[in-house]
């Protein structure tokens, strides 16, 4: 097919996609630049420009001293909350949807096809609507203002996009496997653990970055279900930003940006082509 | 003791009925082959004497229990699956031993199981193989060790030589039979194929939309098929069934095919005499129709005949000649040696003794 395209449509083509890619990394490039220049040398000069010395103090001064309404910790501890709440609910969350995923997909049941729809309707469900039935569960439960209420929330939200990725990879795995497992004497759990997830690494590394990368990133439910030192770093951001008084600390707080996104970045650039391969896995047969 | 026996199994999705009622009793030691084209219902039946799927009436009973009620790990039973089924991500010797250690069966006494049925299927080099490593016979070779390691009443076979090559099908079915032979097993196989069914089966139960046509050994269902339809399914290339009228006159009990000129008559028993003046189906398998100086047996009912030769096949050891006989097509099996054109009117022995006649409405073998 790329033989039958004319040569002024590559051209486009191209055009296009350095077009995008630029647009898409200017303003990343921008922080990071900023994250590396001086308060004094952003201020003299414009928010666009080359660093005059490297000012990699910046990095110590976010992670460490910064202070977060009134708060100097720096980015630190909001970063060790996130991992917190990611952690658990990544692998809790795509645990359970590889569970629920292979009870849908090998275990036909009746109602299994309603309990798909359901569990897979919370990903069309915007987040705003979820706000305020959260907010009852979490207060009735005590667990407002707490980093497990976030782990909860994000475990039992995560798993509508995990059962739909994980049942949707393990209906291509043959029903026989299942039907031997089951003469063979293996139970539910025995055939879960010991056929069918030596079988899942593909689906899990797209699960696992997905859930990642969402619970790492979000922020309406850190900013509204915590606060003071329970916030994650992308509720605690806004307070850096908000405690800013005198001089502001451009530099700093491009800093804290690119310190509180590293961990989604890292996850990427690692794990990124699994995640391209995982996801067009089954695509094309 | 019969070591399985269905009593009017039935099986329907939604409202499709699959199975109508199975009755079948299997003795200790058998080699039962299900065969029929695919859709009969035969890979469920199965799949209900597993316990993978539940009758939607009828019994079945193992070793003389019933087992309705019972899970499939506890049916005292095994099965290869066409697909083989082997778990991708255990050795081949995982593979063997995961029923026996689903059921806690002790490290020393697993090693000795898998040493054993290694033994016999020749696989001792493979063991610590992956599956993703196998060849296809190899890995039907590992499927057939997993069902053999547990020393069960009853083996289930599903199709599990259709992914194999026509040279591998045929050597493994030869296998097949042999370990049969030497371990006296009880076994139900199912496959479309009717040259394993007849090959390897010692009895041969026939399945068409979801009943059974015929359950008998393998020469009464090849010689004495009970209808048109196993008279047409079973063999290759398959009976020829023939429109013709019975006629009793001076010349003894006579078959007419066809009308006016081309009408041929061929001679009955005289204990055809009773069928005088009924439309039939006559049944010649091809190799009743050969060469004109071919002996069958000792026997004299023996016609010789001038056809109009249509088309031929030679196969090497033997060609296929299409002829007309009485205007009707109808194939013949003679030797190779005999170089017939198209077109050429040649001269055939038919073999009268294994003539079978059917009902034509009902298609029932009548004589």
């Amino acid at each position: 097919m790329p033989d039958t395209m004319p040569a002024w449509g590559r051209l486009l083509a191209h055009v296009v996609v350095w077009g995008l890619g630029v647009a898409f990394l200017v303003p990343f490039l921008v922080v990071v630049l900023n994250s590396l220049r001086t308060a004094q040398e952003i201020a003299q000069g414009s928010m666009i420009g080359w660093p005059e010395s490297w000012a990699f103090a910046n990095y110590a001064e976010a992670w460490s001293k910064f202070c977060v309404a009134q708060n100097c910790t720096g980015l630190q501890p909001f970063m060790w909350n996130s991992a917190a709440v990611t952690i658990p609910a990544t692998i809790v969350s795509t645990l359970l949807g590889a569970i629920a995923g292979y009870a849908i997909s090998l275990w036909r049941f009746r109602g299994d096809a309603w309990i798909f729809g359901i569990v897979t309707l919370g990903i069309f469900l915007p987040q705003q609507m979820r706000l305020i039935p959260w907010t009852f569960v979490l207060r009735d439960i005590g667990l407002i203002n707490t980093l497990t209420g976030l782990v909860v929330i994000h475990t039992i939200q995560g798993m509508s996009f995990t059962t739909l990725f994980c049942r949707n990879y393990y209906v291509s795995i043959p029903q026989d496997l299942i039907k031997a497992a089951r003469i063979d004497g293996a139970g539910f759990f025995r055939t879960f653990f010991r056929i069918v997830l030596p079988l899942s690494p593909p689906i899990l590394i797209v699960t696992v970055i997905w859930q990642f990368t969402h619970i790492w990133n979000e922020f309406l439910y850190g900013v509204t279900f915590t606060n003071g030192s329970q916030q994650p770093v992308t509720a605690a951001l806004i307070g850096l930003n908000a405690a800013v008084a005198d001089v502001p600390q451009y530099g700093v707080q491009s800093a804290a940006v690119v310190l509180a996104a590293l961990p989604t970045l890292l996850v990427y650039l690692f794990g990124g082509k699994y995640f391209l391969r995982g996801l067009t896995a089954g695509a094309v047969k | 003791m019969s070591a399985l026996i269905l009593s009017g199994i039935t099986k329907s999705f939604g409202t499709t009925p699959v199975l109508k009622g199975i009755d079948m009793e299997i003795g200790n030691g058998e080699f039962t082959v299900l065969v029929g084209p695919s859709g009969c219902g035969k890979s469920t039946l199965l799949n209900i004497v597993a316990g993978l799927e539940p009758p939607t009436g009828g019994t079945v009973r193992i070793g003389g229990r019933v087992v309705n009620d019972v899970p499939p790990k506890d049916r005292n039973i095994a099965m290869v699956f066409q697909t083989y089924a082997l778990y991708p991500s255990m050795t081949v010797r995982q593979n063997i031993t995961f029923g026996l250690e689903c059921r806690n069966v002790p490290r020393h006494e697993r090693e000795a199981a898998v040493t054993r049925v290694a033994a016999l299927l020749q696989i001792e080099t493979l063991l610590d193989r992956k599956p993703s490593q196998l060849s296809g016979g190899q890995r039907q070779r590992v499927a057939m060790g997993r069902a053999l390691v547990r020393d069960p009443l009853l083996f289930l076979f599903d199709e599990p030589l259709s992914n194999l090559d026509a040279k591998l099908r045929v050597e493994m079915r030869l296998e097949i039979k042999q370990l049969h032979q030497r371990i006296r097993s009880t076994i139900v196989y199912v496959t479309h194929d009717q040259i394993e069914a007849m090959t390897m089966a010692t009895r041969i139960a026939v399945m068409h939309q979801g009943e059974v046509q015929q359950f008998a050994d393998p020469d009464t269902v090849y010689n004495r098929p009970a209808n048109l339809f196993v008279a047409r399914f079973m063999g290759a290339p398959p009976m020829n069934t023939l429109a013709a009228r019975i006629e009793a006159g001076t010349a003894g009990v006579r078959a007419v095919i066809g009308q006016g000129e081309a009408a041929v008559s061929l001679p009955l028993p005289a204990a055809r005499a009773a069928l005088a003046g009924r439309e039939v189906v006559l049944g010649l398998r091809p190799e009743c129709i050969a060469e004109a100086d071919r002996r069958f047996g000792q026997d004299g009912e023996r016609v010789t005949l001038d056809l109009p030769v249509e088309m031929t096949e030679p196969t090497g050891a033997e060609t296929i000649v299409l002829a007309r006989l009485g205007g009707e097509r109808a194939l013949a099996r003679v030797s190779p040696d005999i170089r017939l054109q198209p077109g050429d009117r040649g001269r055939f022995a038919l073999d009268m003794r294994r003539v079978c006649l059917f009902d034509p409405g009902s298609g029932a073998l009548i004589a």
